[in-house]
């Protein structure tokens, strides 16, 4: 690893003391029925240049777990700017979320459509405020020597085949022990694919209260799979190859790599410290028992963006085509077919290792030198193609014992 | 299909008693790309890409082996060079996928009525 010690770039500095690879504008909107004003306002600014995600909550009823999402979000590094859209009566305050934004010494903004007359007014003011917020940012910001040791990179699998477990996941798991022994630290989830390996998730935490922290993010798993009758695995999986949901998991669970696992995460939590974590977004038991586990994808991802995840890796078979809010997406396949079929969409192929054409490290090594463009600005496959999908769903799940609130 | 595909498989650990087929194969010598001590294997099932391919006799009641873990359990006795899936490997969790059709994995367990 001597040869990355060098492998540094310019980020944003922010107040909060934390470095993003990107600068962007986030308008977040706090009901469904503010969503499309909201999303006019975004698209505004599609190719100008400027870097403006929409997100939002489609609930007008709050949500704890909803809520810590949008205040993880207007934390992230990556973020450098914040303004919310509210309709005017639901229960999230985006004055409230502006305040947040504010002591984080981020610069930004609330409205109201009701106050501001409508779709229209709401939408040409929006813009105006947007443009203002980008000045402010262009003026202000302040760029930072950053490198492998401050980037936190997280990790998830959607669309997998046979190519997931040989391919796909393994140069995953290679780049994380790279990326840990940099410094660095990895977040995986997924711990619905983790059925029938608690003896080996137990064995790679740190020390005897993570095997404990694991082992109780297991049995949550396990009784939350039994109790619905259903485990992460599809009829195309079956089609494809995959026999057992064992099998599947350990698939999936070769993404983490080798290194110890520090702890597990709870949803809006970020890692303590650098290495590798384990991210919880299983729901905890609950009297209305809120919440699928994996709904989607995108869930997942932005379960990783709300750990503060500054880059994302999204680890496919058959092929997919989203990306994310806030944090880029590099979508990595170990399918070559797959790859020429979607190479619009596909930032990596790591196929050539099922013939032994390349090796597993040189892969990695060419994963690594994408990171480190990504990081200075280079755009991904899905950035290019304004891919920014996000999900926040109602779920509950406690706060955990250090969560920061 | 890419040529270099063709009759091949791929095997992850040394240990595991199944390989991978990397494209459709067709019963008769195929290569083990990987882990595995041998080169070559015999196969006299057809066997799909994606799919599993024992590598050597897995009896009744042994794990099946891939990534180095038990990933099912055999039902009945498994000779070498034969497709390993539902109808001969089960899960020790999911009882559902049991039930599920051979070829499609679709449910067969819920009536569409």
């Amino acid at each position: 690893m001597s040869g990355n010690a060098e492998l540094t770039w310019k980020g944003f500095y922010r107040n909060n003391g934390t470095k993003g690879i990107r600068n962007k504008i986030l308008v977040m909107y706090t009901v469904e029925c503010a969503s499309f004003v909201a999303k006019e306002i975004g698209a505004a600014y599609r190719n100008s240049g400027m870097d403006v995600d929409v997100v939002g909550f489609g609930g007008c009823t709050d949500n704890e777990y909803a809520l810590r999402m949008m205040i993880a979000m207007i934390r992230h590094p990556n973020v450098g700017a914040v303004m919310t859209v509210g309709l005017g009566c639901e229960y999230l305050q985006g004055k409230s979320l502006v305040e947040i934004a504010e002591n984080e010494g981020k610069p930004a903004a609330w409205m109201l459509i009701q106050d501001y007359g409508g779709t229209l007014k709401t939408i040409e003011e929006g813009k105006r405020v947007v443009q203002q917020l980008h000045e402010r940012l262009a003026k202000e910001t302040v760029l930072v020597e950053m490198g492998l040791s401050d980037l936190v990179i997280g990790a998830e699998c959607g669309g997998s085949d046979y190519t997931s477990g040989l391919a796909g996941n393994v140069v995953v798991g290679r780049l994380f022990d790279r990326l840990v022994e940099a410094g660095g630290t990895a977040i995986f989830e997924e711990i619905v694919e983790a059925i029938g390996l608690k003896d080996i998730l137990l064995g790679r935490g740190i020390n005897e209260s993570v095997q404990k922290e694991l082992g109780a993010a297991y049995d949550k798993m396990l009784e939350y799979c039994k109790s619905v009758r259903q485990y992460s695995v599809s009829p195309g999986n079956f089609a494809g190859g995959l026999t057992t949901i064992e099998e599947k998991s350990m698939g999936a669970f070769a993404k983490s790599g080798t290194k110890p696992i520090e702890g597990v995460l709870k949803v809006s939590q970020p890692p303590l410290h650098p290495g590798l974590w384990l991210l919880d977004s299983t729901p905890d038991p609950h009297f209305m028992s809120f919440g699928y586990t994996n709904p989607n994808d995108n869930e997942g991802l932005m379960d990783l963006v709300c750990s503060n995840s500054h880059l994302l890796f999204l680890v496919t078979g058959r092929g997919t085509v989203v990306g994310s809010a806030v944090s880029p997406v590099i979508k990595i396949t170990g399918n070559e077919n797959t790859y020429r079929r979607m190479s619009d969409d596909l930032d990596f192929c790591s196929g050539a290792a099922l013939t032994g054409e390349k090796s597993m490290d040189s892969l990695a090594e060419e994963l690594l030198e994408l990171v480190i463009s990504t990081c200075r600005g280079e755009q991904t496959k899905a950035e290019l193609l304004n891919h920014k999908e996000y999900f926040i769903p109602y779920k509950y799940q406690s706060a955990g014992t250090n969560c920061e609130m | 299909m890419n040529d270099k595909f063709h009759q091949a498989s791929f095997q992850i650990e040394k240990d595991d008693n199944v390989a991978v087929a990397l494209s459709d194969l067709e019963p008769g010598s195929i290569r083990i790309h990987g882990s595995s001590l041998l080169e070559v294997i015999v196969i006299t099932d057809a066997v799909k890409q994606g799919h599993k391919i024992a590598n050597r006799m897995i009896s009744e009641g042994e794990p099946v082996l891939k990534y180095g873990v038990p990933i099912g359990i055999a039902i009945h006795d498994i000779e070498a060079g034969k497709w390993v899936h539902l109808h001969n490997c089960k899960s020790y969790y999911d009882k559902r996928s049991s039930t599920l059709d051979l070829e499609s994995g679709a449910p067969t367990d819920i009536q569409y009525d």
